[in-house]
């Protein structure tokens, strides 16, 4: 599958194609951090997650029409506005979420999963009935556009930077959440013991509602940078809720760590296949491999030691 | 209280005798009669589903795994039906004009000059209906073994089940020229000479069909009441303990997983008999977790529950997106949450705790066990 290619030629493709896999590894990373906040320190199972990132995504796509109608001074740098937005709409469905569903099923689990899935169908068809069945693009200020040229086969668009940039943000700033805060800290009490937590005057329900809520804010960010490169409709977000889920489950469902390394390497994996075989082959290639190697390890990459 | 022994129990209590006779009679009885042939093959399209609950009846609810790749046996089944059928409606005379004659016409379409090696067994109709069966069983077998062996359960299984779900129908969509890609395999006509589409020929497969489900509820119902099934609710409550106790759980989990592979396997099989066709579209993940909504509806440890279940939620379905195809996804949405939330053991919890009390006059029957009675792991 090589042969036809110079080193040279190959170096560039391996660029480029490795180039493609960061952005897809941005929207892994972003998706599948809400979601192991979500399943890895709660264990449930949110198959809805897929439309709060929609959510997010239809958060800015509103915002970019509104600035661009009635602001169109600020416009270049709406997209700010829009990911707090983004963060705010989508966190307190959320919260809303945990409060009137998930809280009365966390003893049961594989139960969350199918009132999820119920969920994420109503969200699916209220966006179709709000925003229409087809796919809406964002318009994109004019900083965003244009592509850096690193060598004559190589260049680097600034969207993609930009997407990326915002991943490494997200992704420091719910680590030192996590690992830096009190609230991290209560929630990490939490998962490890419930009961002894809630002993100790962790107020368990509040706590749960704020991962929640959070979990699901990250995934509207998500679907924020997500509409800056590629475009929108009802039914996006189920296209990723496996390859997010299997993401989580490789990395280790309780670690961060995992979940970033993981992203990394599915996401590469499956962008330098798509070059050399088809889209669909490099997918299944690709999910098969995950599958095959849980299937041996199935505690994932990296896994948390902790005494139960 | 004493336990009642195996013994004692009779293979069904006088009261299912009684379902399973009304069951019986409305499927084959009073539906041929009250409907035209259209709806009665509709109906039969919606009884092959109710294979695939039967099966999650006792691997989801009895041992407690949710599968949400059912859809993966139920195609497997299918289209290991369909590329028989495929090959008898490709015979050279019927493909003259192509430039191949002799193999299926996507095939043709898709430059591929010869027959894959893994259609030429499909030639034959015994090797067929073997496969029909065995394919997906030793599909699941493959997959329990590798998951339940490394105690992967719970939510995890459910996640991976739904990946190769994925993965199946990613791969029939890409390999057009050999599985005939998003469309199916269509145009299928006779089974080993028998015209499979004229309507007296689909009341004949209807018949066959509603016979299928009884005998498949009948084994499921041996196995429910066997030291087998009492196992897997054993392991379903707390698979410390049986493990403990010297059981090999694996196995037995391994056993519910392909037993459920199987009847949806010949759900699919009739499926695509009834129909006409089979298409990835049965295979993926919403088709599958649309399976688990029928079994969870019609309550996830009655049998005949199932079957109800999935008849009214696909009854629903026709008929409300027909009319209001906008409402519909908002009422199947409404539906799983209703289920879980209010009505965790369905229909039939509701007639358990509701009806079944008034018919018998006898003092109230204990309450129905809980779906996951106290304290179970929460993996």
């Amino acid at each position: 599958m090589f042969g036809d290619y110079s080193l040279g030629d190959l170096g560039a493709i391996f660029a480029m194609q490795g180039f493609a896999g960061l952005i897809l590894f941005s929207v892994y990373v972003l998706m599948a951090l809400g979601l192991a906040i979500i399943f890895g320190q709660m264990g449930v199972i949110n198959m809805a997650h897929g439309e709060f990132m929609i959510l997010g995504a239809y958060v800015t796509y509103l915002c970019s029409g509104f600035f661009q109608s009635n602001l169109p001074a600020l416009f270049p740098g709406y997209f700010f506005v829009a990911m707090v937005l983004a963060f705010l709409a989508a966190g307190a469905l959320g919260m809303l979420v945990e409060w009137a569903l998930i809280r009365h099923l966390y003893k049961r689990p594989l139960d969350t999963l199918l009132a999820t899935w119920g969920l994420s169908l109503i969200l699916q068809q209220a966006y179709r009935s709000i925003f229409g069945a087809r796919e809406v693009g964002v318009e994109l200020p004019s900083w965003l556009i244009g592509s850096v040229q690193v060598t004559d086969a190589i260049e680097i668009p600034i969207n993609g930077m930009f997407v990326m940039a915002v991943t490494v943000l997200i992704t420091v700033a719910v680590a030192l959440l996590l690992f830096a805060s009190r609230w991290g800290r209560q929630v990490r009490a939490v998962m490890q013991n419930r009961v002894m937590a809630g002993a100790v005057g962790i107020d368990t329900d509040r706590v749960d509602r704020a991962t929640f809520g959070i979990g699901c804010g990250i995934a509207g960010i998500a679907g924020a940078a997500f509409t800056m490169i590629g475009s929108t409709g009802p039914t996006s977000g189920q296209l990723y809720i496996v390859d997010t889920f299997l993401i989580v489950v490789f990395g280790g469902a309780a670690s961060l760590l995992g979940t970033i390394a993981s992203a990394f390497s599915i996401s590469q994996t499956q962008s330098t296949l798509e070059f050399f075989l088809s889209g669909s082959t490099a997918k299944v290639l690709t999910l098969l491999g995950v599958v095959a190697i849980l299937m041996l390890r199935p505690q994932g990459l990296f896994t948390l030691k902790v005494r139960r | 209280m004493k336990l009642p022994t195996l013994n004692d129990n009779p293979f069904m209590k006088p009261m299912e005798w009684v379902s399973l006779l009304l069951l019986a009679g409305l499927i084959l009885v009073l539906l041929p009669l009250a409907l035209d042939s259209f709806r009665l093959n509709l109906v039969g399209k919606y009884l092959t589903y109710a294979f695939v609950a039967l099966g999650l009846v006792i691997c989801w609810g009895y041992c407690g795994i949710l599968s949400l790749g059912q859809g993966v046996f139920f195609g497997l089944g299918g289209y290991c039906m369909a590329m028989y059928l495929k090959l008898e409606a490709s015979s050279v005379e019927n493909t003259r004009i192509q430039s191949t004659p002799g193999i299926p016409d996507f095939m043709d379409w898709n430059q591929v000059t010869a027959l894959p090696w893994f259609w030429k067994p499909f030639h034959s109709l015994p090797l067929t209906l073997i496969a029909v069966v065995a394919v997906p069983t030793l599909f699941a077998f493959v997959i329990g073994a590798a998951m339940f062996k490394r105690r992967v359960g719970g939510t995890y299984f459910a996640i991976i089940t739904q990946a190769i779900a994925a993965i199946l129908t990613i791969l029939i969509v890409g390999q057009q020229g050999y599985t005939g890609g998003i469309n199916g395999i269509t145009d299928l006509r006779t089974l080993n000479g028998w015209d499979i589409r004229t309507d007296a020929a689909k009341t004949i497969l209807y018949f066959v069909n509603g016979g299928l489900l009884i005998a498949c509820i009948l084994v499921a119902q041996a196995v429910k009441r066997s030291k087998l099934g009492r196992i897997l609710v054993a392991m379903r409550d707390k698979e410390d303990r049986v493990r403990f106790s010297g059981y090999a759980v694996a196995s037995f989990k391994i056993f519910a997983f392909c037993l459920a592979a199987a009847f949806a396997a010949v759900g699919g099989a009739m499926f695509t008999l009834q129909v006409g066709f089979m298409s990835p579209s049965f295979v993926g993940i919403v088709p599958s977790i649309e399976m688990v909504i029928y079994t969870a509806v019609g309550g996830r440890l009655s049998l005949f529950g199932a079957v109800y279940g999935t008849l009214l939620v696909n009854w629903a379905k026709t008929s409300f997106s027909e009319s209001f195809p906008e409402l519909w996804l908002f009422g199947l949405g409404a539906l799983f949450i209703a289920v879980v939330l209010a009505f965790p053991n369905g229909l039939a919890g509701i007639w358990r705790q509701h009806v079944e009390p008034r018919l018998s006059r006898k003092p109230k029957s204990p309450a129905l066990p809980a779906v996951l009675p106290h304290g179970a792991p929460a993996e």
